[in-house]
């Protein structure tokens, strides 16, 4: 790798109990029950640059976010941060205010009761950043004018701002202690698409301005692919493909990725008829055998049932890694599209 | 062009409240023909939801239409009794909602719902209804229709019991559907197919289509025209592809500009700067004006009809024939 | 000056003003409210002052009624006492006990809320299978309970003395699974809001998050439920006086009153035990009603 990564996944897995409660469950003869919501990841972020990682829902892509600032331990497998054991680093104040995070609901992210100077400045006053009211006012403000809103605006309450506004409100808490990793769960989706732009112009903008490394999280992906460096896809907690995003929007390998492009909407293609995959997303409670994917997938043969796929580099795009056999074995039809 | 099934005319819904009343719908006219797909675009709150609910009959409470009309098929249906308005619903508008589980009753199974609908509206027997609750079944590509007809709401995924709904919305042959982000609660694959079945069967049907949502490409795959709203009032109307390649209103060309691309990538995606108006300081004049990069005077002070202009209808005064010239070349 | 204004414009001022129960409610339980509290300054007599008590005056009827003087408008019990000043100073003392314990209940109620709401598992386990067993007494019995046990440890003359505080614990102790309840569940979802989050990936500690995020969003609900508690925690002290267990005779109640009052019903003075009765109603009455309409007035749903 030709730069350090700021944060990196190895074989991350977290699983949930999902159990009914003691009782009922003796009651019932139940065994218990585990949602593997990240069942095995691995990934590395380069400092400055952004990996995505989209998906649909339940496919486990919110967890990896959590996992990636210690909100939650790890069931298997480890989180690093800076070369250091996640939970280890998270110890330390100095480390710890380097980690931020933005989220998804501009209405449940910020406390309805705090006034906005106060939601800002709660991690400036937690990491002791700036000392004294008069240079905690100032901070904030200039974080409100850096996210586009004015200082005076720090008087004032959450309900008071529309959800864009929100949004550039918990970026400014988010950048308020100075942080180099930024791990943005799904933090446009909530919004209309005008404002949509906006958000992801400033997000952008502050990347190249301050060097920041994110974590981006989207289920949109026109939108992965204006932000990413890297893009992994997430199917039922496995990363199924992770590629450089040029590479995986023109080149998409794995038959999970390319059913996906096909069935997003766009706007270029009005009025064509589209092929839809069939099926639905299994539960991830009882997830097939193999490759997860394989009761939708059309390449599927005995092998993709009975054995789970490994992520390795792919024959023809050699910095895709995707997790397919009929790609391994060269059943994916890939040397045929790239010479016609 | 035949005689338009549905005809909104200049309709006002207003919420009244104690700091005055809030017109959530201002002036709002639209036709859609016989088997036309009429597709509703704009923001959180700009009443394109609120326009559906005027139609079906389902405004909430104080909300009340305070002016204009709603005709269908030349019968005014905007004053009707809550009774009238409950025949007509079902019956000659069906109505698909964003949450299945607001429309199906978790206590009856999906065939127990599609007979119950089809015997209220249609005049068959029980056993012609089961036949053909099966049919819509498996119309709508559920598997093993004859099984699943007993089977409850819950005990479908997602997708499904957004197929079931769109049966149930069909089944007694309604002439107009109105379908309020009928896939925004689905998955992206999920989402493609429920959109091609929609299509699919209205079409088959010749059931014209009211499509609301904010994702505009499930508008530009699926609708014939789309009217653009903002601030409760249609920025701009006109055929599909023409809103979405050529917006003649700035409103509507700013928001198809800032959707980002999924075909390539670019540095800077355009944006609309500040946000839509709350309904309580909507300013004189266009709606759009502080955020439009065209305005001129008139625009703060006169609210824009909506006027032809090159191959839609927009209400903006960059379209007014009537006004120099050299004010309309943008 | 603005302050006021705005708070007298403000929605839910607007939605007092619009509501008649709730004005009516607002004066009654003001006026007990400060008859109660003020008792010392504006009861016409004492009637701890056994010096200023004249057998001569007992038995008086009200003043409306024959032989009624204005000098008693609600007439005197056989002691001779002013009816009308033995309310007042008995609803202070109701007032004091249900404030206090309410107060109590609510502390309790909302640090165990907290505490299992926030932990959530093992020990949210144990503290709501606690709250649930106490549940299906009925509060009384729990009072009483406490009660006797404290009458059976402790010295009589010590019972005495303390008697009010063991009141407001007997009945605080069985009123807490209500508040627990409320803040567990509201903590249970502001846990998983994204504003706890983010406090929680800076570093910031239970207690804190819990303090200074999650109470203030639970206020609300703790206030009408405060207000209805309030209410229900006169009555239980009334009830516990008037079976004879709660307050001791040298420190009256409206429940000692009626229960001192029922003695004469039946010979005819009826204005003993009616007049405090008819109080103890106004009294709880009107706060109930003030918190049904806080409740619905909070709710933004059934606006």
């Amino acid at each position: 790798m030709p730069e350090a990564a700021i944060f990196e996944a190895r074989d991350l897995s977290r699983h949930f109990d999902v159990s009914k409660p003691a009782l009922q469950r003796l009651l019932a003869r139940e065994p218990r029950r585990t949602l593997r919501a990240v069942d095995g990841v691995s990934f590395a972020i380069p400092r400055g640059t952004t990996f995505s990682l989209v998906g649909e829902s339940g496919c486990g892509k919110s967890t990896v976010a959590r996992l990636a600032v210690g909100l939650y331990a790890p069931s298997g497998g480890q989180a690093i941060f800076e070369g250091q054991e996640l939970a280890e680093a998270r110890k330390s104040v100095a480390q710890r205010r380097r980690m931020q995070m933005i989220f998804q609901d501009p209405y449940a992210s910020l406390n309805p009761r705090w006034r906005v100077s106060d939601i800002v400045g709660e991690p400036i006053r937690a990491f002791g950043i700036a000392e004294g009211g008069a240079a905690l006012r100032e901070k904030v403000g200039a974080l409100l004018r850096q996210v586009g809103l004015s200082p005076a605006d720090g008087n004032r309450f959450p309900h008071e701002f529309s959800g864009g506004q929100r949004q550039r409100i918990s970026i400014a808490r988010a950048l308020s202690s100075n942080p180099e990793f930024l791990v943005c769960d799904e933090p446009t989706s909530a919004l209309d698409v005008s404002v949509q732009a906006q958000i992801l112009n400033l997000m952008k903008g502050l990347q190249r301005e301050l060097g920041l490394t994110y974590l981006f999280i989207s289920h949109n992906l026109a939108v992965v692919r204006q932000v990413s460096d890297r893009v992994g896809v997430m199917y039922l907690g496995r990363i199924v493909e992770s590629a450089p995003a040029e590479t995986l929007f023109t080149a998409p390998r794995h038959p999970y990725t390319r059913a996906l492009m096909e069935a997003i909407p766009d706007l270029e293609m009005a009025g064509r008829e589209r092929q839809p995959v069939g099926g639905e997303v299994p539960s991830p409670i009882s997830p097939p055998s193999g490759c997860t994917f394989n009761p939708r997938c059309p390449l599927a043969n005995d092998r993709c049932r009975a054995e789970r796929p490994a992520l390795v580099a792919a024959r023809g795009t050699p910095e895709t890694l995707v997790a397919c056999h009929a790609v391994e074995e060269g059943r994916d039809g890939f040397e045929a599209r790239a010479a016609a | 062009m035949a005689a338009p099934l549905l005809e909104v005319r200049d309709l006002v819904v207003e919420f009244p409240g104690r700091r005055g009343t809030l017109r959530a719908l201002d002036k709002v006219s639209f036709d859609i023909a016989p088997g036309e797909v009429l597709g509703m675009v704009g923001e959180s709150g700009a009443g394109k939801s609120m326009t559906g609910a005027a139609i079906i009959g389902l405004l909430e409470p104080p909300g009340r239409i305070a002016g204009g009309s709603i005709t269908l098929a030349g019968q005014r249906i905007d004053n009707l009794s809550p009774r009238e308005i409950r025949r007509i619903r079902g019956k000659r508008i069906g109505a698909i909602f964003q949450d299945p589980l607001t429309t199906l009753n978790p206590l009856y199974t999906v065939g127990d719902q599609l007979t119950e609908t089809m015997r209220t509206h249609l005049d068959i027997d029980a056993a012609e209804a089961r036949r053909r609750a099966v049919g819509w079944l498996e119309a709508v590509g559920i598997p093993a229709a004859a099984e699943r007809i007993g089977a409850y709401p819950h005990q479908f995924s997602g997708g499904m019991r957004q197929r079931v709904v769109i049966a149930l919305a069909l089944c007694a042959e309604p002439e107009l559907v109105v379908a309020d982000e009928p896939t925004t609660a689905l998955d992206v694959s999920v989402q493609a197919q429920v959109i091609a079945l929609l299509r699919r069967l209205t079409r088959e049907k010749g059931t014209s289509v009211m499509l609301i949502t904010h994702d505009m490409g499930v508008i530009a795959e699926t609708a014939d025209r789309v009217a653009v709203m903002y601030a409760g009032r249609i920025a701009e109307i006109g055929p599909v592809k023409s809103v979405v390649k050529a917006a003649a209103h700035p409103y509507s060309a700013g928001l198809m500009a800032s959707i980002p691309p999924l075909s390539h990538r670019v540095d800077q995606l355009p944006q609309i700067d500040g946000a839509m108006p709350r309904l309580t300081a909507i300013p004189r004049g266009c709606a759009y004006n502080p955020r439009c990069p065209h305005v001129f005077d008139r625009c703060r002070e006169e609210r824009p009809e909506l006027l032809p202009a090159v191959e839609t209808r927009a209400a903006c005064w960059l379209f007014d024939s009537h006004a120099p010239r050299e004010r309309a070349h943008a | 000056m603005n302050a006021i204004a705005r708070a007298w414009d403000s929605d839910i001022a607007y939605a007092f003003r619009h509501s008649p129960t709730a004005v009516i409610s607002a004066i009654v339980a003001l006026v007990c409210i400060v008859g109660a509290v003020a008792a010392p300054v504006l009861a016409p007599y004492n009637p701890f002052d056994l010096a200023s008590l004249d057998l001569m005056d007992a038995f008086n009827p009200p003043a409306f009624l024959d032989e009624g003087t204005l000098a008693h408008p609600f007439g005197t019990d056989d002691q001779g006492r002013d009816v009308l000043s033995a309310i007042m100073y008995g609803a202070r003392m109701s007032l004091f006990v249900g404030v206090s314990a309410t107060a109590f209940a609510l502390l309790l109620g909302v640090l165990l809320g907290l505490m299992a709401g926030y932990a959530g598992g093992t020990v949210d386990a144990v503290l709501m299978r606690i709250a649930d067993v106490q549940l299906t007494f009925p509060n009384i019995l729990i009072a009483l309970l406490v009660d006797g046990v404290a009458r059976a440890a402790l010295p009589r003359d010590l019972h005495d003395q303390i008697a009010v505080y063991v009141v407001i614990f007997a009945i605080g102790i069985s009123d807490w699974p209500r508040f627990a309840r409320t803040v567990r569940g509201s903590a249970m979802v502001e846990r998983n809001k994204e504003y706890v989050l983010a406090a929680r990936v800076i570093g910031i500690g239970p207690a804190r998050i819990m303090l200074t995020h999650v109470l203030p969003n639970v206020l609300g609900p703790l206030l009408v439920l405060a207000t209805l508690n309030l209410g229900l925690a006169i009555i239980s002290e009334a009830t516990l006086s008037f079976l004879g267990v709660g307050l001791p005779q040298t420190q009256p109640s409206l429940g000692t009153l009626i229960r001192i009052g029922n003695d004469f019903l039946f010979s005819g003075e009826w204005w003993i035990t009616v007049f405090p009765g008819v109080a103890l109603i106004a009294m709880v009455l009107s706060v109930n009603l003030l918190g049904d309409w806080l409740r619905d007035a909070l709710n933004p749903r059934l606006r």
